[in-house]
């Protein structure tokens, strides 16, 4: 235990620093919630695997590193040129980017947004719009009870936020990319974002993590998202960081009657990786479609931990996850489906299937459902396989070699996922990541 | 100049001396699975231009010869040997096998979800074409090759660009494989009971598609059950395989009698030679 407090310390020694650096720069009600953040960041103690939650992901590595908090203290920043892998030119001007956690104006370029909508640094979003800010930041993601939301929340300054109001509709996806520089040792990030959609507004974000070095770093991300009355929001989440990162994440989804959110959330990335995506359809006749995908070869560990939580009648979740196994990775899938009293005429699907292409690959699969509630209709299922020696002598029939027919029938496991991202870019770098991932385990074999 | 026309003069010199025109040659071949044999000593030569067809009834052996043949990993050739264009067949994995022109039409084709008609075959025809040193297509130069090829087999465009065999019926999957053969262009064809499931108009399409691509340099092994197939396609042999082994070749008139005579007569001889 007491090895526990002396890890806590060195974040909470970064912090003095952090709010001295913001210091007169935000409204006291910030400033009062990093401060309560920051004590139930106290309060609480980092995750062991002896929580249920924390059952098969072992975050001691990353207590391990002292990490450095990026402050703005200048030096090289990367130039455009270095996020052309990383970047989408359906997003060229609306894309916002933050480097180690620390918002690059320069880098950034919102001219894009229509009239009213605000694409914007947290810490500096116009005064007009500060009430939507002060309405949602931190009202749905747990920075009372989980320890990285309290961190994420202490540390609260720059960040994305984007805000769609009533009855707007923007064509152009909006990109917010958070890049780890390494431009310092082991650093570690905590980025912030929050999407607001009035009723009936429409937008598609793009919000991907990625790394410029292969060093050691830490993310440590919280987005909270609201879909209000009739809004219709298409979420794509891309980690996509160094093998040698950690990457812990949040989500936390809140969505209002009628509306509809959709959800890709992709894990290729990080020695360590975990997202919690957490839905709440909190009104009627609304729809989820939650899908994912993992790839992971080597020594990766990636954990996708998702609630979707329907507690109001007529609404729709559909789950898709699919995980692609290799060399000596593991995965955790944890998928809770509940369905609450009173929550009738509930329709949801969930599943997630596993492709194993080593034998020393491990996945952990607990795809859940509560229910509360009669007439639903409700189904989940989980599945773990390997590729079938039918399908690669099919393929070795027809004169593909046994590395082509694996890389060709790994890729076809994925695709029904890749397949419905609907930004051309977004499914060409996914193509890109996974066939890359698939040669680079071709290669280790 | 002299020097290529020497070249050619050795290779078809050689080619003379591996066996007059045999496309494949199979000698005493045993084969088992899982420790059980299923082949009991096969000898049997096909030369190019030829059709053969291999008749019996369930479980003789027909689909384990047509799998040994392409080279399944789960059968294990005990004795014999198979010779094709020279080459010790058996050496080489299911791939090489391929790309030398072997293809085997399967009697389930196998679904890829995920993976496009389209892209696959472009694979395999590419692979094809580098083991023969010759350039590999784009994408736009196949679409014409393989809307071209679709015809044979009087399927509709829209399969191209479908999952492989994924959804398809029963005779879609079958026309999809003489689909694949056509583009393939294969030296040697075995068709794994591809008449089954068809109905009478598929039949006629797969049937027509496989004699629009039998020609003076490739050889054909019909693998069936029944001999309503050959009402189609017009075989130069025809060989009954019984218990692993074949116990009678003929012409095309021992399909008929076949058909007439059923296959209780063969387990009747057996029971008095036993």
């Amino acid at each position: 235990m007491l090895q526990l407090v002396k890890e806590k310390d060195s974040y909470l020694s970064a912090l003095r620093p952090f709010v001295e650096s913001r210091s007169g720069k935000d409204p006291a009600w910030l400033e009062r919630l990093r401060e309560e953040a920051a004590l139930s960041f106290e309060a609480l103690d980092f995750p062991t695997t002896r929580h249920e939650e924390w059952k098969y992901t072992n975050i001691g590595p990353i207590l391990k590193v002292q990490f450095r908090h990026a402050l703005d203290q200048g030096g090289q920043r990367p130039v455009a040129q270095c996020l052309e892998r990383v970047t989408f030119p359906e997003s060229r001007h609306s894309q916002l980017v933050f480097i180690d956690g620390l918002y690059a104006p320069e880098l950034s370029d919102r001219s894009g947004a229509p009239s009213g909508v605000v694409i914007s640094n947290l810490a500096e979003v116009p005064a007009a719009h500060s009430d939507v800010v002060r309405e949602h930041l931190a009202a749905y993601a747990d920075y009372r009870g989980d320890v990285f939301t309290a961190l994420n929340t202490a540390f609260l300054g720059d960040g994305a936020f984007v805000y769609i109001p009533h009855g707007k509709v923007v064509e152009a996806p909006i990109h917010l990319l958070f890049v780890s520089a390494a431009r310092a040792a082991s650093t570690i990030s905590h980025p912030r974002t929050l999407v607001v959609a009035g009723r009936g507004a429409m937008a598609t974000i793009i919000e991907s993590y990625a790394s410029l070095a292969e060093d050691i770093h830490f993310t440590n991300a919280v987005t909270e998202v609201v879909a209000g009355e009739g809004a219709v929001l298409d979420h794509y989440r891309l980690q996509e960081e160094s093998e040698s990162g950690f990457h812990i994440g949040t989500t936390q989804v809140s969505q209002e009657r009628d509306s509809r959110y959709s959800s890709c959330a992709i894990s290729v990335g990080a020695e360590i990786a975990r997202h919690n995506l957490n839905v709440l359809l909190d009104d009627e006749n609304t729809e989820s479609v939650i899908d994912g995908l993992y790839v992971v070869a080597g020594r990766q560990h990636t954990d996708s931990h998702t609630s979707i939580d329907h507690a109001k009648p007529h609404s729709t979740s559909r789950q898709l996850y699919k995980g692609i196994l290799d060399g000596r990775s593991r995965a955790v899938f944890s998928g809770k489906v509940f369905v609450r009293e009173g929550a009738l005429l509930t329709d949801a699907k969930q599943m997630n299937k596993n492709l194993l292409l080593s034998s020393e690959a491990t996945v952990d699969t607990k795809p859940q459902l509560e229910i509360f509630a009669d007439d639903v209709k409700c189904a989940h299922g989980a599945t773990v396989g390997q590729l079938e020696e039918e399908e690669m002598f099919y393929l070795e029939t027809r004169g593909l070699t046994p590395e082509s027919a694996r890389t060709l029938l790994t890729y076809g496991f994925a695709e029904d996922v890749i397949s419905k991202i609907r930004v051309p870019s977004v499914r060409r770098q996914l193509d890109k990541l996974v066939l890359t991932k698939l040669h680079q385990s071709l290669e280790v074999r | 100049m002299l020097d290529t026309a020497m070249l050619q003069a050795r290779h078809s010199l050689r080619y003379y001396h591996a066996g007059e025109g045999k496309v494949l040659e199979i000698r005493n071949l045993h084969a088992t699975i899982d420790g059980k044999e299923i082949l009991k000593g096969i000898d049997l030569t096909v030369k190019a231009g030829e059709i053969h067809a291999i008749m019996g009834p369930n479980g003789s052996g027909k689909s384990t010869l047509a799998k040994v043949l392409a080279g399944h990993p789960s059968y294990q050739v005990t004795e014999g040997e198979v010779i094709y264009q020279g080459k010790n067949l058996l050496e080489l994995p299911p791939d090489e096998r391929a790309r030398e022109g072997v293809f085997l039409a399967f009697q389930y084709p196998i679904e890829i979800p995920g993976v496009s008609n389209a892209n696959f075959l472009r694979m395999a025809y590419n692979e094809v074409r580098k083991h023969r040193g010759e350039e590999e297509l784009d994408p736009l130069e196949f679409d014409d090759l393989i809307r071209e090829r679709i015809k044979i087999v009087e399927m509709d465009t829209s399969f191209i660009n479908r999952s492989v065999n994924e959804g398809f019926s029963g005779g879609e999957k079958k026309r999809n494989e003489i689909l694949q053969m056509a583009v393939l262009e294969p030296k040697l064809a075995v068709l794994d009971e591809t008449d089954s499931g068809l109905d009478i108009d598929a039949l006629r399409i797969v049937a027509g598609g496989v004699n629009k691509l039998a020609t003076p340099d490739n050889a054909i092994i019909l693998v069936t059950h029944y001999q309503r197939l050959l009402n189609y396609i017009t075989p130069d042999r025809v060989h009954v395989l019984f218990n692993g082994c074949i116990v009678k070749s003929g012409g095309k008139e021992l399909a008929l009698e076949l058909e007439q005579k059923g296959y209780d007569w063969l387990k009747a001889n057996q029971r008095v030679t036993a």
